[in-house]
């Protein structure tokens, strides 16, 4: 039997670029002190209501708009009962599919090794993250700060055939929250959170017809991309062993966690306890109608996304398929390449330069995108002192390391390391007269037919210029100078 | 000479003539409370320390009042008459009593009440049972039972109560006095503990339809805490009580009002709804043109289902955040999930962990659409039907209750089949969220009874007016205990 492998995902992000929570008037904000950003609702004091925010609407209603969904005609939320401590009302408020979440039935069009791939969107919806707890042997804590933060959940079908196919979509998800300002999606600050379903079906039966999937297993808690791989690919090995030594009865429909210790999946419940959450509609907030207006607006505000950007950058500024892939992978990136083409700098020399000595400098000196001291002002004024010849690209390479070491700007190095390129021909002339002087045996070998001496004596001009000297230009006058002897 | 047992008006001209203090009214009216704790038990806390403000044109400015205990309160103790709250005091104020404080008003007492709300007895409190000022053997009703005892018993003209079935109009009538809640959403529920968001109403207990507008002035105004509250600046309640109800037209229900719909009807049931049939005679006089109006009997018989569904629903969920680790006395137990239960075991009363148990089940995956679900619908229906009928009138006047204040011994807070509809048909109020007022309409063997006024929602005015003018046909505004036994 050939088997073919199932996969959905459900991606949790934080949305982190509103001002406050979702439910609550506290800051969202990536707070170091526990408990600092806290409001009475988001520990559940006695009385406390919920109130919606706004803009965390307006966000999740744009990635809604990006991933292809449709969206409600009516903003509602649900309560999801259960009791846990890191959930003081006893409930999350909460999004279900019916009535209909901020997003419902989207396609979204992402790329692996190469190639388009699409992957179905079940549905999209806006919650409230939970607090975060820390476990230590004397007892567990509790932190506040992270309870009520705008949460967006992703649910796909199960569209995704390997490890590597899931993973590529969630960059690129991820991606696609950066480039619209819905959030940072940080893995290492705890942004962003996976379950997975696996599942294998027998490759000869019919693929839409759900009951075909093979018993489907989801793992819960994977909090990044690389476990997610690690998650998937031991989850199918554990069920392809299982299915190949005849035990297809003992894979069943279950939760199981990912252990990152051990780099294994490890039960938690089964089907038949799974939790009753008693979804209800929540009473505290009213039934909002989104205007077809408003969501015009959205839609307009929406920022270009990164194929978007990459179609630019290939047909407008010329530049590779491949160095546009390396542009656009990274929004910070992108944004610094779109800023030195406002500053009206050569788009292909500005890619050249970013793909690989940015990026390779950055990945050298264990720098963050953040950390960098060199401004897009900088690169463009680089670009131009090869451009004009002033410096030579060898010592722009140096210029480049100086900046990204010391912050100061390319003038400024160029002047104290007295690194102008010798451009004037008449300064040249001078100088190369002066090694030809300097060197009478060398004019003689040269009459000789030995005509490659001329390199050695364009070395020797460079040399009393200490490689200031234009080398193309200081070969040419050498070049024509011996002729005159 | 006594000022605590004279409306808000006489008071306030006498607090402007300087005939008292507003520290002599807080000297009364706290002696006063003493008396009635003793009394009627009344009371969980009594503010010894409540000082005097500057009287101003503000009518309620100097007097003293009384904040029903599931009021959340800045310092002061509020414990929604429930052990698991036993030792709580917040750090912020229910939107309403703030607003009652910038109006001058000063609460002297928090009053007790059936343990969050969830009772119709006065019997649930953790404080005990709270009796009956006119008859010491007889309950209040609830829950707001220390709000009725206190204002009937003449200890201010005043006290905030909150109203999910019936719990301001019913224990309104047992008491002798005036019970209003406004339309929902205009007074905040921020600060109020939740029974039952969708049917959680605040409002005001009184001697008089006039101190009652007065006093819901005085609360009302829109919330950014609270999503489905409302403005209402442009509505003035005690301005617009003039006492013209030419033209209007009020229904009353067969099926509830007719005396032959109960072949088993006791002497205490003959007697009030002739009584009640005696004042829509008076009301004739008055020049209201009144009508009897039926409503499907099976409609109306599915009210008291749909309330207990819809209610515990809510109830059961609203009160998760009662765990004991943030606020509240922490239980013993090895581990979370057992300290949690400890808790919830030990500080609930029976009658409420009967309600959750209902609130879950109904709740529950296999059983939502069956119970919750159609309780929504039927809820929808019967507020439907009354829409229809307030197309046609501007008020449905109803007798409250099947009689007078029933007595303690042997008083079970489970429904007589026969009378059901007669003692619960007000939480139709509470469906729709229509504003309604309860007022005395007389006694029955000394004891007094009374009749609800509600009307459509946002028309507060109209209703208001037509208790009014109803009220002032009869000797029962502003009246105090006389004491029974």
């Amino acid at each position: 039997m050939d088997y073919k492998v199932m996969i959905g995902l459900e991606m949790h992000c934080e949305i982190s670029e509103t001002k406050t929570k979702v439910f609550s008037g506290a800051k969202n904000d990536f707070s170091e002190y526990p408990n600092d950003s806290v409001k009475p609702i988001d520990m559940a004091f006695p009385g406390t209501l919920p109130t919606v925010n706004k803009e965390a609407v307006r966000m999740s209603l744009m990635a809604s708009m990006i991933l292809g969904c449709s969206q409600p005609e009516y903003l509602y939320f649900e309560r999801k009962n259960y009791y846990y401590p890191d959930l003081p009302k006893g409930f999350q408020i909460t999004q279900e599919t019916k009535p209909a979440p901020i997003g419902s039935y989207g396609e979204f069009i992402y790329e692996h090794e190469g190639k388009k791939k699409k992957a179905r969107i079940n549905n999209l919806h806006l919650e409230e993250d939970a607090a975060s707890s820390d476990h230590y042997p004397s007892g567990s804590r509790i932190n506040y700060n992270r309870a009520g933060v705008p949460l967006l959940e992703l649910v796909t079908e199960p569209d995704f055939r390997s490890a590597d196919e899931a993973v590529a979509f969630l960059e690129a998800i991820r991606n696609i929250y950066r480039y619209a300002g819905i959030s940072e999606a940080d893995s290492k600050k705890g942004q962003v959170r996976c379950d997975v379903n696996v599942s294998i079906m027998d490759a000869s039966l019919d693929e839409t017809n759900p009951e075909n999937w093979g018993t489907k297993v989801e793992i819960k808690n994977v909090n990044s991309f690389s476990a997610v791989r690690d998650a998937i690919n031991y989850e199918i090995e554990r069920q392809l062993n299982l299915l190949n030594s005849g035990k297809k009865e003992e894979i069943e429909q279950e939760t199981r966690r990912w252990d990152e210790e051990s780099g294994t999946t490890i039960h938690m419940r089964s089907k038949v306890d799974a939790i009753d959450y008693k979804y209800f509609v929540e009473p505290n907030i009213p039934k909002f109608k989104i205007k077809k207006e408003w969501l015009e607006e959205i839609r307009k505000s929406i920022p270009r996304l990164p194929y978007e950007r990459k179609e630019t950058y290939i047909n407008e500024y010329g530049i590779t398929d491949y160095d546009a892939t390396i542009i656009i992978k990274d929004k910070k990136i992108s944004d610094f390449y779109e800023e030195c083409i406002k500053l009206k700098a050569d788009p292909k020399m500005a890619s050249n330069w970013i793909t690989t000595n940015l990026l390779g400098n950055l990945n050298k000196l264990e720098l963050e995108f953040d950390d960098l001291t060199l401004t897009p002002k900088m690169l463009k004024d680089l670009i131009d002192l090869v451009e004009s010849k002033e410096i030579s690209s060898k010592q722009a390479k140096e210029v480049f390391l100086d900046i990204l070491t010391t912050g100061k700007t390319p003038q400024e190095i160029v002047k104290e390391k007295d690194m102008k390129q010798m451009s004037d021909e008449e300064e040249i002339v001078k100088i190369a007269n002066e090694v030809l002087d300097e060197n009478p045996d060398a004019i003689d070998q040269y009459k000789k037919g030995r005509t490659n001496v001329v390199d050695w004596l364009t070395g020797q001009i460079m040399k009393k210029t200490k490689g200031q000297a234009n080398p193309t230009i200081a070969r040419s006058t050498m070049a024509t100078e011996i002729e005159k002897r | 000479m006594t000022y605590m047992d004279k409306s808000i008006e006489e008071i306030h001209e006498a607090l402007i003539k300087g005939k008292v203090t507003s520290k002599e009214l807080i000297k009364e009216s706290l002696e006063k409370t003493k008396e009635i704790e003793k009394k009627c038990n009344a009371f969980v806390t009594i503010l010894d320390d409540a000082k005097p403000v500057e009287v101003t044109d503000e009518l309620l400015s100097g007097i003293p009042y009384g904040i029903k205990d599931n009021y959340s309160t800045e310092g002061i103790l509020s414990t929604g008459s429930s052990n698991t709250l036993k030792d709580y005091i917040p750090f912020f104020t229910a939107t309403a009593i703030e607003n009652l404080t910038k109006k001058g008003a000063i609460p002297v007492n928090k009053t007790a009440l059936d343990e969050f709300g969830m009772g119709g007895t006065g019997t649930t409190c953790h404080t005990g049972t709270i009796t009956n000022p006119w008859d010491h053997t007889r309950m209040c009703a609830g829950s707001s039972a220390g709000s009725a005892a206190a204002v009937a018993a003449g200890v201010y003209p005043y006290a905030t109560g909150s109203d999910t079935g019936d719990s301001i109009r019913k224990p309104a009538a047992y008491c002798g006095i005036v019970g209003y809640k406004p339309t929902y959403g205009m007074i905040s529920r921020y600060g109020l503990f939740p029974f039952a968001s969708s049917l959680d109403h605040l409002g005001a207990l009184t001697r008089s339809v006039k101190d009652a507008a007065i006093v819901v002035d005085g609360m009302k105004g829109i919330d950014k805490n609270d999503m489905t509250s409302w403005d209402s600046s442009n509505i003035h309640l005690y301005d617009s009580i003039d006492g013209n109800i030419k033209g209007k037209k009020l229904c009353y229900i067969k099926e509830i009002c007719d005396i032959n719909n109960y072949p088993n009807a006791d002497n205490e049931l003959k007697e009030h709804l002739a009584n009640f049939m005696d004042t829509i005679e008076k009301c004739k006089k008055l020049g209201f043109e009144v009508k009897e109006e039926s409503i499907d009997q099976t409609l109306l018989n599915a009210l008291p289902s749909v309330y207990v569904v819809i209610s515990c629903a809510e109830a059961t969920s609203n009160m998760s955040n009662l765990t004991g680790f943030i606020f509240g006395p922490r239980a013993e137990g090895e581990s979370w999930d057992q300290s949690l239960k400890n808790y919830r075991t030990k500080g609930f009363s029976p009658l409420i962990k009967r309600r959750f148990v209902i609130g879950s089940y109904v709740l529950q995956a296999e059983n939502k659409d069956r119970y919750f679900h159609n309780a929504q619908r039927v809820r929808r229906l019967l507020v439907d039907e009354w829409n229809k009928l307030y197309k046609k009138y501007d008020a449905i006047i109803l007798p409250v209750g099947s009689g007078p204040a029933k007595k303690l011994e042997g008083s079970k807070d489970i429904l007589d089949q026969n009378t059901a509809i007669l003692e619960e048909h007000l939480q139709i109020g509470n469906f729709g969220g229509f504003p309604s007022i309860t007022i005395p309409n007389g006694f029955i063997d000394n004891l007094p009874v009374g009749i609800n006024i509600t009307g459509k929602c946002y028309d507060d005015i109209n209703v208001l007016n037509i208790a009014y003018a109803i009220e002032s046909s009869m000797n029962y505004k502003g009246q105090v205990v006389k004491e029974v036994k």
